[in-house]
């Protein structure tokens, strides 16, 4: 733990909270096409057409935010799962979330040929709730929780499943390839602010009731009978948890696709910061998890440049030699 | 009579106690297998009954019979029938060595780094006309490769004053993720066809095999499948554990390193000519489990049929159900595999 006093730790959140700003300009300001901050403000105070207004009003500022929200929405999501399955490993792409949200989305793309806004995010949604009603119920809350070896295999079979039963569907149709692809990698490029605006609320909303929760979790991680015996429903609580997950989890994907690794990396990092004290955990996971996910998002414009990487595949080559530094670490009941 | 029978051969290199009834059981499996294989070579556009195949297959029959049996079907069953093989026992060799039902090769990202390898291959390999430089006899071999590579770097990274089963799938699922992202950058990197081109093979199907294909893959697997009869004892005492095994005077670490490697050649053979059908090296050894018990004598073999009974059968629906569209195996195999994990899972889970 690197901040020890709460004064210290307030003011880590200030300076992170710069930094988040600072991202989000840059995101605005660099890419392939030559801006600086001067246009990028002018673009807003006197907007005139040119390319590189538009590109900032049209392309940037949309993929600035949205990089923000997701990343801010997965980094609680991952920090939310671990607390709840007392697992430093769980996180929703390992357990399965997105494969889950994805296959949902796909199938109704494909078969009931679904295009509108609101009820993508709705479809995955109820993708991401399925997967984690299977993981969770299905692999076993009975007894001392899951084991990370339990819950990692049921969330990869989870993933796995989902992820043949998406490629089943698109191998019989071509065109559809090729949009749910783009789709599928885990990008926030090209999605319109409109995709953001209707998933806003939820993210909003979960981020409150995770936010209101923290003190009830720091109690839940003492333990399921300590938490009982100090007159917490743990039922309600937990609950709670759930739903908070699916909607960041869920919101996360109908906007973004899936990407993975940010609801491990994050919750981690801000561990070794500020400690398990939830109630400093959420705020420093919402904030590092949107500078990740930004800066993740601007370094995949400038490697293999003109074209770009998704941001999914970015965050996957960040995060599995990290993955595997916590497994390789231990510190984890077999 | 004796419920055991004990099979020891030279010296003692291969030795397991056999149930009888386990015996009935495989001999069962193995007619079953049988059934399935001339059903589905019978199969097709040209319609032969299953005894019609055989009396062909024994050299009668006119030319254009046998055109379709020997030229046409026989390999891509064969392919099928040795993919389902090496696969189930894999996932059986696997499974015992991690000690845990859920293990598989798919999961641990072995077969993802194959399918990396591949669409690696198509997108390398493909100049501006999309015509391919190379022969595409060499897709197998880099597949090969692909699960090679991913096998050992886990291997690496799992090892920390020994291998523990536990780091492995870990690590494993770690793999898998990346292995799976790295697939989507190179199919987005390449041109559209070519992604569809390599999204029917990750999804597995033995479309398009020859006997060239044939008399590769057979030696293989039969050399392998030796290797492991070899191991069965080896493997029976590593089931009991860690302790157990050490203490009755097993090399443990050593023993488990060559388990893998065998393990992941089966998966990389396999992967080669099949692409990545999944859930087979998941379901067949459990199928085996609860028919046969956990011996491994008993359990390999028929791991190994049922495996080869999944995949020719996937294989021979998809091929012909739905005409004119051919559904990849890896469809079938997942859509049937799947419901059967989800169960699974729930019967596991207060233990």
């Amino acid at each position: 733990m690197l901040l020890k006093h709460t004064k210290g730790k307030a003011f880590g959140l200030m300076i992170s909270g710069v930094i988040l700003l600072i991202c989000t300009v840059l995101s605005i300001t660099l890419g392939y096409t030559d801006t600086n901050i001067k246009i990028a403000i002018q673009a807003f105070q006197h907007f005139d057409g040119s390319n590189e207004h538009i590109i900032i009003q049209d392309m940037r500022l949309p993929r600035a935010l949205i990089a923000a929200a997701i990343g801010s929405s997965l980094a609680i999501a991952g920090a939310l799962m671990q607390a709840l399955m007392k697992n430093p490993l769980a996180s929703p792409d390992i357990i399965g979330i997105n494969a889950g949200a994805g296959f949902f989305i796909v199938v109704a793309m494909m078969v009931f040929s679904v295009n509108s806004l609101h009820a993508f995010t709705w479809i995955a949604f109820a993708g991401a709730a399925t997967a984690a009603f299977i993981v969770y119920f299905f692999s076993g809350t009975g007894g001392g929780g899951l084991t990370p070896l339990r819950l990692t295999l049921a969330g990869a079979a989870i993933a796995a499943l989902f992820s043949s039963l998406t490629q089943g569907l698109l191998v019989m149709d071509e065109s559809a390839l090729e949009q749910a692809l783009f789709w599928l990698a885990g990008s926030v490029q090209g999605r319109k602010l409109e995709i953001l605006l209707s998933v806003l609320p939820y993210l909003v909303i979960a981020t409150i009731i995770a936010f209101l929760l923290a003190q009830k979790i720091n109690i839940l991680t003492m333990g399921e009978d300590i938490a009982k015996g100090l007159g917490q429903q743990t039922g309600v609580v937990k609950l709670m948890i759930a739903v908070s997950f699916v909607l960041l989890a869920g919101g996360s994907v109908a906007v973004a696709g899936p990407i993975g690794f940010i609801g491990i990396i994050v919750p981690h990092i801000v561990r070794s910061l500020v400690g398990n004290d939830y109630r400093w955990v959420l705020p420093y996971c919402s904030v590092l998890g949107g500078i990740l996910l930004l800066l993740a998002d601007i370094g995949a414009r400038y490697i293999i440049m003109p074209e770009e990487v998704p941001v999914g595949v970015m965050t996957a080559f960040i995060g599995t030699p990290f993955f595997i530094y916590i497994a390789r670490k231990g510190g984890y009941a077999s | 009579m004796k419920k055991y029978l004990s099979l020891r051969l030279g010296k003692g290199t291969i030795s397991f106690l056999l149930d009888r009834k386990a015996i009935w059981i495989n001999a069962a499996f193995i007619f079953l297998l049988l059934s399935v294989f001339l059903i589905g070579t019978g199969m097709g556009e040209q319609f032969l009954y299953p005894w019609r195949v055989l009396t062909i297959l024994l050299g009668q029959g006119d030319a254009f019979e046998q055109l379709i049996v020997n030229s046409f079907r026989m390999p891509r069953i064969l392919i099928a029938l040795l993919v389902g093989m090496s696969l189930a026992a894999a996932g059986a060799i696997l499974q015992a060595v991690v000690r845990n039902p859920l293990a598989s090769p798919d999961i641990i990202g072995v077969t993802g780094g194959a399918s990396v390898a591949v669409v690696l291959f198509l997108v390398v390999f493909t100049d501006r006309s999309n015509a391919l430089t190379v022969s595409i006899h060499w897709l197998p071999l880099s597949a090969f490769i692909g699960a090679s590579i991913v096998t050992l770097l886990l291997y690496l990274l799992a090892w920390k004053d020994g291998l523990s089963p536990i780091r492995l799938v870990l690590i494993g699922v770690g793999m898998w993720a990346l292995m799976k992202s790295l697939t989507t950058l190179f199919m987005i990197l390449g041109p559209i066809h070519q992604a569809s081109q390599a999204n029917v093979w990750i999804t597995g199907s033995v479309y398009g095999s020859s006997w060239k294909n044939v008399w590769i893959l057979a030696p293989t697997t039969v050399t392998l499948l030796i290797i492991v009869l070899v191991m069965i004892r080896h493997i029976n005492i590593q089931e009991l554990g860690e302790g157990i095994a050490t203490g009755v005077g097993s090399y443990v670490q050593k023993q488990r390193f060559l388990l893998l490697l065998i393990s992941s050649a089966l998966t990389g053979s396999a992967v080669a000519f099949g692409g990545g059908i999944g859930f087979v090296g998941l379901m067949a050894p459990h199928i085996a489990r609860r028919l046969v018990g956990s011996s491994f004598g008993a359990l390999l073999p028929l791991s190994a049929i049922i495996g080869a009974i999944l995949v020719v059968t996937a294989d021979s629906i998809g091929r012909t159900f739905f005409l004119p569209v051919e559904v990849p195996a890896g469809v079938f195999t997942a859509a049937l595999g799947a419901p059967y994990f989800i169960y699974l899972l729930y019967r596991q889970r207060n233990a």
